[in-house]
């Protein structure tokens, strides 16, 4: 939609707030992330009806106003949840470590790979292979042409933007039992996901997917070798794509 | 002319407000510079960084080792520390400035958050969230009034650098860069050019306000690297009107004030910039300072 949107990490952390939340009265993980999803996909439909929409076009203007509501957001978490990090228990059937080809996994890991794989394959066939992904492409594209043909574009964005929120405050709540919910998690994402799409590609699924993984692997690898220095080595593969190939490895048009 | 009455308002301040207004308005001039040298790159190159805060915090930082892990004196520690910053600046200008617009944006506030990580991280070097304490001021101006002076002098010959550097014609043809970079690439600029050369001098001016901001403090913290510091000099040439020479400083003083007298009556001083934000950007997107001389504009044409 390139709708430059800073709150993305803000909404991270407020759905695994509310997970935490939920999870208190309803002891389901599964059901508290959608729970959690719907609400933060609430907010966002606000967010965007009501601010966003009048900044059209302008990039500035979009960066700064979710830049000040993701300073709100942290702020509202910090007063309600509190500054102590809260662990997000893993559920009981998935604490078990699994037995894969002669290696041991934990289980969780695995169900949340499974379930990216999903909303992944989910999201790509949404897009890319149904009338409404077709709409909401030809929405980005060229606008203008899009409303002259009878294509509510204003209606589908929102719903995009939300689609986009639920997914950030589901998948806060779904990472909770690895990450848990703490203050500094916005900051500790919005990076992470900057990274992975600058290096996929800007409008690119399967961009997000592959510098999702290679961010991923990097990370992990460089917190066990070089523990002090892993950020640096975090940004490497970026600042290496971005020198060959400006647009990303999958991306259209530059970011 | 008014800048001569501004300027002599100034000289004289420190003989009639009390300590409290002498350290504030030190702490206006340090975020003047910082906010003016983001305005090089926001108003008149048309580059929004996201990332500014990586310079003031690399020299500061910088500074703060060589004192502390060398014990380098201050006229070495100094141009070291704008050395480093303008080599670093010339490296994350290279990949900055592949992209332009929003994935410029995106490019500085991920390097600059390589810097914060780094410092937050890397406790070995930088003691991460403690920060580095036990620093001291070069010339012995450890008052409130002699600071006030240096502050006072740096921040003019920056603030007045900046606008010859705006003023020449490598400013000219920066500004051409921002309205019609294609029109400037076929007239024989190299726009990428001038865009790196503004990078790294903003960075540079950049690095000047880190380091009168760890010679105030005595002290450095990974906050001056993060995304909030970034943020706030942003906020402050926005509200000031960007493109503008007062603009910065201007809105300089308006987000010290704000967050001086906001943090003595409320603890939630980032919500309140979190609204200041959204409230500035919905309602008066061209800055206080061209609205405010429209406004005279317009009384003058009238009287």
């Amino acid at each position: 939609m390139r709708i430059a949107n800073l709150t993305h990490g803000a909404l991270f952390m407020l759905g695994a707030y509310l997970g935490v939340s939920i999870l208190k009265r309803v002891p389901d993980l599964w059901l508290a992330a959608a729970l959690a999803g719907a609400a933060v996909a609430v907010f966002g439909f606000f967010l965007e009806r009501f601010i966003l929409r009048k900044l059209g076009g302008n990039v500035l203007g979009q960066v700064l106003v979710t830049l000040g509501v993701s300073f709100i957001i942290a702020d509202l978490c910090l007063i309600v949840w509190g500054g102590d990090p809260i662990p997000i228990p893993t559920p009981g059937w998935l604490q078990q470590p699994l037995r894969l080809f002669g290696l041991v996994f934990p289980a969780y890991r695995l169900a949340v790979v499974v379930i990216a794989v999903i909303a992944a394959v989910g999201l790509y066939v949404l897009i890319e292979r149904t009338r409404l992904g077709a709409m909401i492409r030809a929405g980005v594209d060229d606008m203008d042409m899009a409303r002259a043909v009878g294509i509510p574009v204003s209606r589908l964005f929102t719903t995009v933007f939300c689609l986009g929120a639920a997914l950030a405050g589901a998948g806060g709540v779904i990472g909770g039992p690895i990450m848990s919910a703490y203050p500094g998690l916005d900051a500790d994402m919005l990076p992470l996901a900057l990274i992975v799409v600058i290096l996929g590609g800007v409008g690119s699924l399967l961009g997000a997917f592959v510098g999702a993984f290679i961010t991923g692997f990097v990370y992990t690898f460089g917190v066990a070798l070089l523990p002090d220095l892993a950020y640096v080595i975090l940004f490497l593969p970026m600042i290496l794509v971005i020198a060959f190939r400006p647009r990303g490895l999958f991306g259209k048009f530059a970011a | 002319m008014r800048w001569g009455v501004l300027l002599a308002a100034l000289v004289a301040l420190p003989f009639l407000a009390g300590e409290y207004y002498i350290n504030l308005t030190s702490q206006i001039f340090i975020f003047a510079i910082f906010a003016a040298s983001i305005n090089l790159l926001l108003g008149y190159g048309g580059l929004p960084t996201l990332g500014h805060s990586a310079y003031m915090g690399l020299a500061a930082y910088i500074s703060a080792l060589a004192a502390l892990k060398l014990g380098w004196p201050h006229w070495a520690a100094a141009p070291a520390a704008l050395l480093g910053t303008v080599l670093v600046a010339g490296a994350f200008g290279l990949i900055a400035l592949r992209a332009t617009g929003l994935g410029f944006l995106m490019l500085t506030l991920a390097l600059s958050q390589v810097l914060w990580g780094t410092a937050y991280r890397w406790v070995s070097m930088t003691d991460g969230d403690n920060g580095l304490r036990g620093l001291s001021r070069p010339f012995q101006i450890d008052g409130a009034t002699p600071f006030y002076f240096f502050a006072l002098a740096v921040t003019v010959f920056s603030l007045w650098m900046m606008a010859r550097y705006v003023g020449s014609p490598l400013g000219a043809a920066l500004k051409g860069t921002r309205d019609q970079a294609r029109r400037m690439s076929a007239l024989g600029h190299d726009v990428w050019l001038i865009r790196w050369v503004t990078f790294v001098y903003a960075a540079f001016w950049g690095a000047v306000s880190g380091l009168l901001f760890v010679y105030y403090h005595k002290y450095i913290h990974p906050i001056s690297l993060s995304l909030q510091s970034s943020a706030e000099g942003l906020l402050a040439v926005i509200a000031g009107g960007s493109g503008t020479l007062a603009g910065p400083l201007v809105g300089a003083a308006i987000v010290m004030l704000l967050k001086n007298w906001a943090s003595a009556y409320i603890e939630r001083w980032n919500m309140l910039l979190g609204f200041v934000f959204v409230f500035i950007v919905v309602f008066m997107p061209e800055g206080v300072v061209p609205g405010v001389k429209r406004l005279w504009l317009r009384f003058r044409s009238r009287a």
